[in-house]
């Protein structure tokens, strides 16, 4: 049993990392007002991006600089998609659920279609990745040890910062206050004289980064392929952030659960234990849950109040 | 008119969008294009392909559309498709009957399973007030899983692990006139529901007080349940029916354009319902014409790539471009405004309209 | 004397209309300047240009005698001016300080230095005699404290010039009295005040000289101490204005609605409403008085079906009707005139000739077996926006959203009273509705009750309840605090019980 643990670990928590950051980004971009379906469209075409920039660095550069520029490169792709969905929804007022879904949709058939052009089968694969470590000294403490600090990757603990950063930013600093009015009552912002299109189109980029970062962090760490998708994970991020109740420290609890449920369903086959409960329930179980997750808190909805609507200035 | 004029724009500049991909990777637009459309048009076996492959789009755009008048947005297409065909599938493959009986037992089949489908999220939504969009791609997503392991459980093809048993030729919706009337294609009695659908889904809309009240809830659900209507009972009402329809996308998809239900795949026409829906704003007449565009684009790409190599991504591509543009609408409307100049204010009676709340 | 803020000959333009057309108005250092016009005149346009949201056509604005170009609320908050919004720009879960600081946040290094804040509020606070709790939420807070933090937003900018824009539509008379001691002590202080309004009472109350506005148009300036009321109201609306209302006396009947001990929560899941009982006869109106968000709503919620009652009976006519549904409750003769025209009375995006049959679009004539009788909805809707005079670009083929306010409610109210609903509620009937609009709605509610029907209303405009109602009943906190005769009350009584001191304690 406990061996079970042991190795699913390390397996949950890489599944968890681009799925906690992608689901950070969307906090940013919903938590300023725009409302961002297109989670999985970035992640995408960040995925494509990074994948892309190492299948043709690999051979030419030594060591991991290859491959976190391949995230660098993932990040800017993101933001520039993200773009769209920013000038649809902020300029030109339209539809944010309908706008994502473009976004999704071109990510999908673009990245596709640019791939198979480049590779012939619309897969890339690379042959480097992050290695996994194990931390010195902290990965022989006792159980913990080896459950958090053995095989680890660079990019988990960077996410890390990053969420602890985010949180920060969001409930400290000047620009998370003006940020979270935005996303709550944007008139109000107006009046004290903030630029709400501003910081919506900040918010909205944020997204793209963190949600790129986190499709090429996939690519990276476990998948060493692009294929076209990421099997719904943006939303599932988009259900972390529900779950999650729109702060950073849900978000965390929300995505390690799908994390770790994932990952069952994933390596129960192998497992004694597990492989006597049929693989469907296992495969359904992060979805159903997270149905009845949504129903039990619907009641208590901390969802920004302004979030999907436009922004109209002259609404009193 | 005017949702005309602006879907015609978004086609023009998507396809214009495509024109300039194409050159990105270096092949001429005009090939590309001339072998788009022989690829979809050239002759009447291509035709009835092109047809064919708009028929589950018809469907699934009927189903979105449906849902988007009552506020709703259904992107659940895709699992109301597969459990619909695979409940046919079911049907077809378990079932003695004459073939009336038994394709009307299927297309009831498809109409339950996915009108079933689309239910829980609907009731959620009326009851829990969860977001549609969300619950909807879960629904999506256990389909998909519900599929794979199903299938190959009871419905195991013979020779691919990763489909279904081939119906036989009686039990799909294919029959020997139309295949003969086409010379070869693979189109089928799946055209004619979707025909009868859109004109049901017309009816139902601007001619029934279920429509009457559909559209009430979704420009306004405050105001409908201050007069009377039953909000809750709309909201799953209208979902019930999307999915209903996107169920006999799937029945046509899977028991009708081929014989059989792969795993593994979600049904892409799901989300291209949602382009359908809006290129056809959310209309029935609408919603066939933008089909038809699309089953030539999708229809005519496999052409395309064999004779020069274009990915046939590129109709995908060009399709979401459209939707973004659709999406964008508003840009267009501007436009159109510039060129139209507004004429003076006749609704301006009884004192100034004005900007909300101007005091 | 010095005029602080000189607007001259300011002319902003809307799509399709001159909301302000060379306006001038000016305001003295140390003065109370009302700014007096009807519903719909264009005041909160003209300190929209003000306090920097809009940018004029033409005209100049001069501070201190200095010409400037306010091109943002930052400019504006810069130069000293600060505005008291009518709907209050708070943001519901941010703490009373966040929403102070918020544009205008201190820093400690990187982060916002909260405590640094919460001590000036604090202390303004005090000075200004205006009782304000840093810490609380605002979505905790009344409306009066909300008011309060609304004034403390100006004042932590340190801004010399106030616009107060309505401020007293959602207070009791005492915090109206409130909030008037307030404006003098600022006065003191040496700020100077622009109050909107269209409450003449109020300006000959507090104010020095008042600029009225009709249409848009500036009409004159006057001091209030040399000009009547009658005089202001008749430059605000152009003609004579007779502010009684005619009616006979009224000759109750049998009690169509009765509501016996009725409990019902409110969207804070606590009891919005106590244990209140109050009867409807016919061939009279009963007036429900109180402030905004006293158990009103909870009121005409729970009767006409869209708010569930905890406790207690509603009967129409002798049946009970507590727990029907609400069809079957506009079937057996309720009529209601929400409150919010836009978000419960009309579908915006439907056709006048679809919104009026709202009701009854699934009956016969309208239609049989599930169909549409497109022809009958047409003639019907017809003879209703004829009756009530509800004027329309393109007649029952408008869509709704294009009329403006005052036709809106003319048609809504038409829907209503076609039904000849033995039970009309009427929810703020004439909110942000011209003078005229307003007449006629009075006359139709007064028609209504003589032609031997019930009619319940539920207004904020404390005159219009005194003047149209036969009997009154006071809300305070959820809970009725006395039932009084119209003709043998006045506005002190009631102002006083809506403040929640009930008859028998009053002096």
């Amino acid at each position: 049993m406990w061996t079970i643990i042991e190795q699913i670990f390390p397996y949950a928590i890489v599944f968890t990392i681009p799925l906690l950051i992608t689901a950070l980004g969307g906090l940013f971009s919903e938590r300023s007002g725009i409302v961002n379906i297109g989670l999985e469209g970035l992640m995408i075409s960040g995925a494509f991006a990074s994948a892309l920039t190492v299948n043709f660095l690999q051979d030419k550069m030594q060591g991991s600089t290859v491959l976190w520029i391949g995230l660098l490169v993932s990040v800017v792709v993101g933001i520039l998609f993200s773009l769209l969905h920013a000038f649809a929804s902020i300029n030109l007022s339209a539809d944010q659920v309908i706008s994502g879904t473009a976004i999704n949709m071109i990510a999908m058939a673009l990245t596709v279609f640019l791939a198979r052009n480049i590779t012939g089968s619309g897969n890339i694969r690379i042959t480097s990745g992050f290695t996994p470590f194990d931390v010195p000294i902290l990965s022989q403490i006792p159980i913990i040890g080896d459950l958090l600090f053995t095989k680890t990757y660079a990019t988990t603990w960077f996410i890390l910062l990053v969420l602890l950063v985010s949180a920060f930013i969001l409930n400290k600093t000047k620009f998370g206050l003006r940020l979270k009015s935005c996303g709550e009552f944007p008139q109000a912002a107006q009046a004290a004289g903030i630029n709400v299109v501003r910081i919506r189109y900040i918010g909205v980029m944020l997204s793209g980064a963190l949600s790129g970062l986190g499709g090429g962090i996939i690519i990276l760490t476990y998948a060493g392929e692009f294929t076209g998708s990421v099997s719904g994970l943006g939303f599932l991020a988009l259900a972390s952030l529900i779950f999650g109740q729109w702060r950073p420290l849900g978000i965390l609890g929300a995505t390690l659960f799908f994390g770790f449920a994932s990952t069952i369903a994933n390596v129960s086959q192998v497992i004694p234990e597990l492989a006597v409960i049929p693989p469907i329930i296992l495969k359904i179980f992060p979805y159903v849950v997270t149905l009845i997750a949504l129903v039990i808190f619907s009641k208590s909805s901390q969802a920004p109040k302004a979030a999907g609507e436009p922004f109209d200035p002259g609404k009193r | 008119m005017r949702n005309t004029i602006v879907s015609l724009i978004s086609i023009i500049l998507g396809l214009i969008a495509g024109g300039l991909l194409m050159l990105f990777i270096g092949a001429s637009p005009i090939e590309g294009y001339t072998y788009l459309f022989q690829g979809a048009l050239k002759n009447i076996s291509r035709i009835g392909d092109t047809l064919a492959t708009a028929t589950p789009l018809i469907f699934t755009g009927l189903a979105v559309a449906f849902a988007f008048r009552t506020g709703l947005f259904n992107i659940g297409a895709s699992g109301q498709m597969l459990i619909g065909g695979l409940a046919a599938t079911a049907v077809a493959l378990t079932f003695d009957l004459s073939r009336p009986i038994l394709l009307i037992v299927m297309v009831l089949a498809g109409i339950l399973g996915g009108g079933l489908w689309a239910f829980i999220p609907g009731l959620f939504k009326a009851k829990y007030n969860v977001h549609e969009v969300v619950s909807t791609i879960m629904m999506n997503w256990i389909a998909y899983w519900t599929v794979y392991y199903v299938v190959p459980a009871y419905f195991k093809g013979e020779f691919l692990e990763t489909e279904s048993r081939k119906l036989a030729e009686e039990s799909t919706l294919r029959t020997p006139w139309l295949t003969e009337m086409f010379q070869g294609s693979y189109i089928n009695l799946g055209l004619f529901f979707g025909v009868i659908a859109v004109l049901i889904v017309a009816f139902i809309i601007n001619k029934t007080t279920l429509g009457f009240e559909l559209k009430a809830v979704g420009f306004n659900r405050h105001a409908a349940e201050y007069a009377g209507m039953k909000v809750n009972r709309n909201i799953i009402l209208s979902m019930l029916i999307s999915g209903a329809l996107a169920g006999l996308g799937g029945v046509a998809l899977y028991t009708g354009n081929a014989s059989s239900i792969q795993i593994g795949i979600l049904p892409s026409q799901g989300y291209d319902g949602i382009a359908v829906a809006l290129l056809g704003a959310n209309s029935p007449i609408g919603v066939f014409f933008a089909a038809i565009l699309f089953g030539i684009l999708y229809s005519g790409t496999g052409f395309m790539n064999a004779m020069i190599e274009i990915p046939p991504e590129l109709a995908n591509t060009i399709i979401a471009i459209i939707i973004y543009f659709a999406a964008t609408s508003v840009l267009i409307h501007r436009v159109l405004n510039k060129f139209r100049k507004t004429t003076s204010n006749a609704n301006d009676v009884n004192g100034p309209v004005g900007k909300k709340g101007d005091s | 004397m010095s005029y602080v803020v000189e607007m001259l000959d300011i002319r902003k333009e809307f799509p399709g209309i001159v909301a302000n057309d060379n306006i001038t108005l000016t305001l003295k250092k140390g003065e109370i300047h009302a700014l007096l016009g009807e519903n719909g005149a264009g005041k909160s346009t003209l300190m929209g240009v003000l306090f920097g949201m809009y940018q004029p056509e033409k005209g100049i604005v001069k501070i201190r005698e200095k010409e400037v170009k306010i091109t943002s609320p930052n400019i504006a908050n810069q130069l000293g001016i600060g505005m008291v919004h009518q709907h209050f720009k708070l943001v519901e879960n941010f703490t009373v300080t966040e929403n102070i600081i918020l544009g205008s946040e201190p820093l400690k290094g990187l982060v916002l230095d909260i405590d640094k804040a919460a001590k000036r509020i604090a202390e303004l606070s005090k000075h200004y005699g205006l009782n304000v709790d840093p810490h609380a939420k605002i979505e905790d807070i009344s409306v009066g404290m909300q008011q309060r933090v609304e004034i403390m937003k100006m004042l932590y900018r340190e801004a010399e010039v106030l616009i107060f824009d309505e401020p007293t539509a959602v207070l009791t008379p005492h915090e109206i009295d409130e909030l008037m001691k307030i404006m003098r002590n600022l006065i003191n202080e040496g700020k100077s005040i622009i109050i909107i309004t269209h409450k003449l009472k109020e300006i000959k109350a507090v104010a020095d000289r008042c600029t009225v506005i009709r249409r848009g148009k500036g009409i004159g300036t006057v001091t209030v101490k040399e000009t009547s009321e009658a005089q202001m109201a008749e430059m605000m609306v152009g003609r004579q204005v007779n502010f009684k209302v005619d009616k006979k006396a009224s000759t109750p009947g049998e009690v169509v609605l009765q509501i016996d001990s009725l409990s019902v929560k409110n969207n804070r899941k606590v009891m919005g409403l106590k244990n209140f009982s109050v009867e409807v006869k016919r061939g009279e109106i009963v007036g429900i008085a109180g402030v905004e968000g006293n158990g009103q709503s909870e009121i005409v919620e729970a009767i006409t079906g869209l708010r569930k009652v905890e406790s207690g009976k509603i009967l129409l006519k002798g049946k009970e009707i507590t727990n029907i549904p609400i069809r079957q409750r506009i079937e057996s003769g309720i009529g209601h005139i929400p409150e919010d025209r836009h978000r419960r009375g009309l579908v915006l995006d439907y056709t006048l000739e679809n919104n009026m049959v709202l009701e009854v679009y699934n009956k016969p004539p309208f239609a049989k077996a599930g169909l549409l009788n497109g022809a009958a909805i047409k003639k019907y809707a017809k003879s209703i926006l004829e009756k009530f005079d509800v004027r329309s670009g393109e007649g029952g083929a408008s869509i709704a959203r294009t009329l403006s306010g005052g036709n809106q409610q003319k048609a809504i109210i038409g829907r209503e009273m076609e039904l000849d609903p033995d039970l009309l509620i009427a929810v703020q009937p004439t909110r942000g509705l011209d003078v005229g609009s307003i007449e006629y709605i009075h006359k139709r509610l007064i028609e209504h009750r003589d032609k031997g029907k019930a009619v319940l209303l539920v207004s904020l405009e404390l005159d219009e309840v005194l003047q149209l109602s036969d009997r009154i009943a006071i809300v305070n906190n959820g809970e009725l605090i006395g039932t009084v005769i119209a003709s043998e009350t006045n506005e002190n009584e009631v102002g006083l019980m809506m403040a929640g001191v009930s008859k028998e304690r009053s002096v």
